[in-house]
């Protein structure tokens, strides 16, 4: 299992100095990729650009977006957007593309909430074709172009996997519940008869020490504010400890994750620098949990 | 009083109101009080003190464990009038299979009611009996109000916008009732009677009575004259079936009536009505079928977490969403555990085919959540002798015959059953475990290499079958251009040796797939999606009727009579080619929205000649390729059909549907059917998860009396023991995790 870092782009009140700092020391650590979430109404940067910025002061780590919410933009533009991203960094750009969880971001951007579903499906049926016409976007670096990769929780969106896309981006929780969900994804992508196996990725929140672990509960409470009381329980997994951190590693591993992508609560970048020191152990414990023969 | 004045934030309860004194509002009463003295609580019962329905409630250890935590005293009373035992009897055409290891307690009713009462008047609840509450404005001003006061609760009746409840009722009649009858162990009984089936839950409660719940079918009970039966002719009538199973003992009616066991779901569990915060509790807000006996333990189970929530939160309104988002995932479950066992005994009649130990097996695992190696665990020796009678009902005989099961003696140990073998015509597998070969560049350069390395894989593996993938039976019957097929001499060479491998380096048998893509040809390989039109080349597609696949595939033709001739001695040739080969077994390919399968599902066959319409006139076509192929495929060789037993669209094929097919296919001497299903149109959604197919498979195997081979992602041994034990499906194809 391979782990990233989330690049704190919905921290509210963070600089894009510290944004590009952050993003060059992940590409000196331990990490594999850079991730970004999406959400339109908040004190939050543009998830696509941002990955464009990283990508100007980075040069190893894949950029992931984990995910964008797909049906708010036009897909053309979209298309053309992340093909260039690609380009741009050298064809490092995985497109993590879901429906997202919030109608106030479809209200703000004019679109129908309940036609999320079907548009995302057209969406992730126009955009290879897109990428591979090559009519409006630059030539692409990878044949086919950025690998993408579809969240979500139902069977529906399992089915969108198999048929659309490289692999399923699980939205967090503990490791059973990713177990779970893995499950479904690689039974509908065997039943789809696609060759090898799913690319599973799946996502965390850390912040070492007890003010920053204090800090980042409140701050995931704020961010989660639209779920409700289940706000509490997302505050409530915070990973505030290098055994903590591990425990979960371990648990994603055994479940066959393939990219853990954790992402911090502040912009602070020691948080970053103890995040790399931790799944320096992590991460050898990871790798003895590899499921032999799993992978393609 | 209202705590009106307070800010929002710190709104401690103050007063507590209780509807229905049942064990659920008693329990919680109790809790609350103990936790803090100073709250007023009051429970408002309709019954008098002393009057109860019911004879037994069970629970589990794990129930018991959190009931000690909750209160010790009630605890030690409760399991001190406990009769506890650890069997399951299942007792099914003149014999008794017992399986132990499932620790279960049970108490009478009405002593569990009498120590939570006699608590609840200790800790200074206040007990309203005979107070009959029909409107919540008749009830004291209060903080919360907790409505346990049963399925039919009026407060959730009445406001149904609020709390969104969904009744379904059970297909079933029972009616529960007593008997002054020591029991040893929980009993399933069956009787299969002129009238039909009646089958029978009954299990010990104190030490000198047992419950006796009898369960049939409407139309049973109907044709038994139950229905115009009063409470008298009814106990009679039951007394008679159960003759001897009580034994002398007499059964005891208690207002017994038959009625459908009601299942309730709501969507919401608390809310604000007319200024009273009210928030349902047990059977009120869930119920569980009966037959996994946890309506009481859940109801119980919520008492404990409300009372722990109002004790946690200061807050009402967050300790009743704390409470909400607890006990809701652990319902759903017992629900769904609850819907499959309820499922399971109304459609008990399609088993009543499988023999005992093998009945008992699938009874004992209904649920999904006991399995093969929980039941190995629990009972050795029953482990043991499910393992010995399947190997016993799988032994096959020197000359490849069958022997029946009366003439040879069950090994006293034997392999667990996916290391049976199995007997199909001419054709023994060494195991039940069926290898795909992966999807892959099969048609290009690599495609040896490719092969070679699945030989490896199948020879390490111990694989009783491999499986091909699809092998066109045309060019243009292949979906990909990394598909193959046994169209010409080269690719035939190449399948040729393939088999060859197979055999000289392992025990499996092989078995190629044969079909033709019709409307999903000429496609993109699907290393990047399924379904993508061919940016180059591509040729024209045939189907049943002329509707593209997707909305971006080129629209096929309808197929012809003459094409369809043409392609049924293509069918013939790959067949007589594939003997040629070496293939030991034959699949034709009438699945997931290809050729053969477009003219059987309604949503891909609007046909107006005589291969369309009906299902008989749908299937009229592959059926005539099955027999073609049947005619020149070898009678030692067994030839088997994937069949989409659901499109999982509305207006699609069905489970139903699969089962006639099925059936038509058997007469014509089909020995196995692979379930598949969905992709017969993209929008076909599939519940995937582990072993999504093997409810299919067991209707198709058991309704069509078939042989099945099921797969829908199995990764483990125990889920395969678990089906083939069970007699699910016969062959298990695994998945890579």
């Amino acid at each position: 299992m391979r782990i990233g870092v989330g690049l704190p782009t919905t921290v509210p009140g963070i600089s894009g100095r510290a944004l590009l700092e952050w993003a060059r020391l992940a590409d000196g650590g331990p990490f594999s990729s850079l991730g970004v979430l999406d959400r339109l109404v908040y004190d939050s940067y543009e998830p696509l650009l941002s990955l464009a910025a990283a990508a100007a002061v980075t040069g190893r780590v894949k950029l992931a977006t984990t995910i964008v919410i797909g049906p708010i933009q036009n897909t053309i533009l979209l298309a053309k957007a992340a093909a260039s991203l690609d380009a741009l960094s050298g064809g490092r750009l995985v497109l993590g593309l879901a429906v997202g969880a919030r109608k106030e971001d479809y209200d703000a951007a004019g679109v129908a909430y309940n036609t999320r579903g079907r548009r995302l499906a057209e969406q992730l049926d126009s955009l290879r074709d897109i990428w591979e016409e090559g009519r409006v976007v630059p030539k692409a670096v990878r044949p086919g172009g950025p690998e993408i990769l579809v969240g979500g929780l139902s069977d529906v969106g399992y089915a969108r996997v198999a048929r659309y896309a490289d692999g399923y981006v699980h939205g967090g929780g503990p490791p059973r519940a990713f177990a779970r969900a893995a499950d479904k994804a690689r039974a509908a992508w065997f039943d789809a008869g696609r060759p090898g196996a799913p690319q599973l990725w799946a996502q965390g929140y850390f912040a070492f020490g007890d003010e920053a672990a204090e800090a980042g509960a409140r701050y995931l409470r704020d961010y989660y504010a639209f779920t409700g009381p289940f706000a509490e329980k997302i505050a409530a997994g915070l990973l505030t400890t290098p055994q903590a951190v591990a425990g979960f590693v371990r648990g994603y591993a055994e479940a066959g994750c393939d990219e853990l992508v954790l992402f911090p609560t502040s912009g602070d970048l020691s948080q970053l620098e103890q995040l790399a020191a931790a799944i320096g152990s992590a991460s050898e414990f990871a790798d003895s949990y590899a499921l032999p023969g799993a992978r393609a | 009083m209202n705590s009106v004045g307070q800010p929002f934030a710190e709104r401690r309860a103050t007063r507590i109101v209780i509807l229905g004194g049942g064990p659920a509002g008693l329990y919680c009463g109790l809790l609350l009080k103990k936790a803090n003295p100073g709250l007023q609580v009051d429970i408002f019962e309709r019954n008098a003190a002393n009057v109860t329905y019911g004879w037994g409630v069970v629970f589990s250890d794990r129930t018991l464990a959190s009931f000690q935590r909750a209160d010790y005293k009630t605890y030690t009373q409760i399991t001190e009038q406990f009769v506890i035992w650890d069997s399951i009897d299942v007792r099914y055409r003149g014999e008794t299979i017992r399986c132990g290891g499932h620790v279960i307690a049970a108490i009478e009713r009405r002593r569990l009611l009498n120590i939570l009462q006699e608590r609840c008047a200790e800790l200074g609840v206040g007990l309203h009996f005979g107070v009959d509450v029909s409107s919540l404005a008749d009830l004291p001003m209060s903080d919360l109000v907790i409505a346990a006061d049963g399925v039919n609760s009026f407060v959730r009746r009445e406001h149904e916008e609020l709390f969104k409840p969904q009744i379904e009722p059970g297909k079933a009649k029972y009616i529960w009732l007593g008997a002054d009858k020591v029991l040893d162990a929980f009993n399933f009984i069956f009787h299969d009677t002129k009238h039909g089936l009646f089958q029978v839950h009954a299990y010990p409660f104190s030490g000198t009575s047992s419950t006796f719940i009898v369960e049939c079918e409407e139309e049973t009970w109907q044709r038994a004259g139950l229905d115009s039966a009063g409470e008298a002719a009814s106990l009679a009538f039951c007394a008679g079936l159960l003759k001897d199973d009580l034994n002398g003992a007499t059964l005891l009616s208690n207002n017994s009536r038959w009625i459908n066991f009601p299942t309730l779901k709501t969507r919401r569990w608390h809310g604000e009505i007319d200024g009273h915060r009210v928030a349902l509790m047990g059977d009120a807000a869930h119920t569980a079928h009966f037959s996994i006996g946890a309506g009481t333990k859940l109801a119980m189970e919520d008492a404990i977490a409300l009372a722990t929530a109002l004790e946690q939160y200061g807050d009402i309104e967050h300790a009743l969403d704390e409470y909400e988002l607890e006990r809701k995932p652990v319902v759903d479950t017992f629900q769904r555990a609850a819907q499959e066992s309820r499922t399971y005994f109304e459609t008990l009649k399609r088993y009543l085919v499988l023999p005992p130990m093998q009945f008992a097996f699938q009874l004992l695992t209904r649920s999904g959540r006991i399995t093969y190696d929980d039941l190995h665990f629990r009972d050795v020796r029953f482990g043991d002798r499910v393992d010995s009678w399947f190997a016993l009902s799988s032994r096959v005989s020197a000359d490849g015959v069958r022997s029946s099961e009366g003439d040879l003696a069950a090994p006293q140990y034997a392999p667990p059953p996916m290391f049976a073998p199995l007997q199909l015509r001419g054709v023994t597998l060494h195991n039940r475990v069926v290898f795909p070969v992966m999807p892959g560049a099969l048609d290009s350069g690599d495609s040896d290499s490719f092969l070679q390395q699945q030989i490896n894989v199948i020879a390490q593996g111990g694989y009783g079958l491999a499986l091909t993938p699809i092998c066109a039976v045309s060019p243009e019957g292949r979906i990909t251009t990394d598909d193959t097929g046994l169209y010409d001499r080269e690719r035939r060479a190449m399948w040729a040796v393939f088999v060859r491998d197979v055999h000289g380096k392992s025990a499996a048998k092989v078995c190629v797939q044969l079909g033709h893509a019709g409307r999903r040809g000429a496609t993109e390989p699907r290393s990047q999606g399924l379904d993508r039109l061919l940016r180059e080349g591509g040729w024209e597609l045939l189907s049943a009727s002329a509707f593209p696949y997707t909305r971006k595939s080129r629209v096929p033709k309808e197929i012809s009579r003459r094409e369809m001739d043409a392609l049924r001695d293509y069918f013939v040739q790959s067949a007589v080619a594939a003997h040629e080969a070496g293939f030991d077994m034959l699949q034709l390919n009438f699945a997931q929205g290809y050729l053969l399968a477009s003219f059987l599902s309604p949503l891909t066959n609007c046909r107006r000649d005589e291969y369309g319409g009906s299902l008989e006139a749908r299937a009229r076509f592959p059926l005539e390729v099955f027999d073609a192929v049947r005619a020149v495929w070898p009678a030692s060789k067994p030839l088997s059909v994937a069949l989409s037993a659901t499109d999982y669209v509305e207006g699609g094929s069905t489970v139903e549907d699969a089962v006639v097919v099925a059936g038509w296919l058997k007469e014509r001497g089909c020995d196995l059917i692979n379930v598949l299903a969905g992709q017969t149109t993209p929008a076909g959604e599939a519940p995937f998860g582990r072993g999504f197919l093997t409810p299919l498979s067991d209707r198709v195997r058991n309704e069509a009396g078939i042989k099945t081979m099921v797969g829908g992602y199995l990764t483990n041994s125990n889920d395969m023991n678990t089906i083939l034990a069970a007699g699910r499906g016969d062959l298990c194809v695994v998945s890579p995790r």
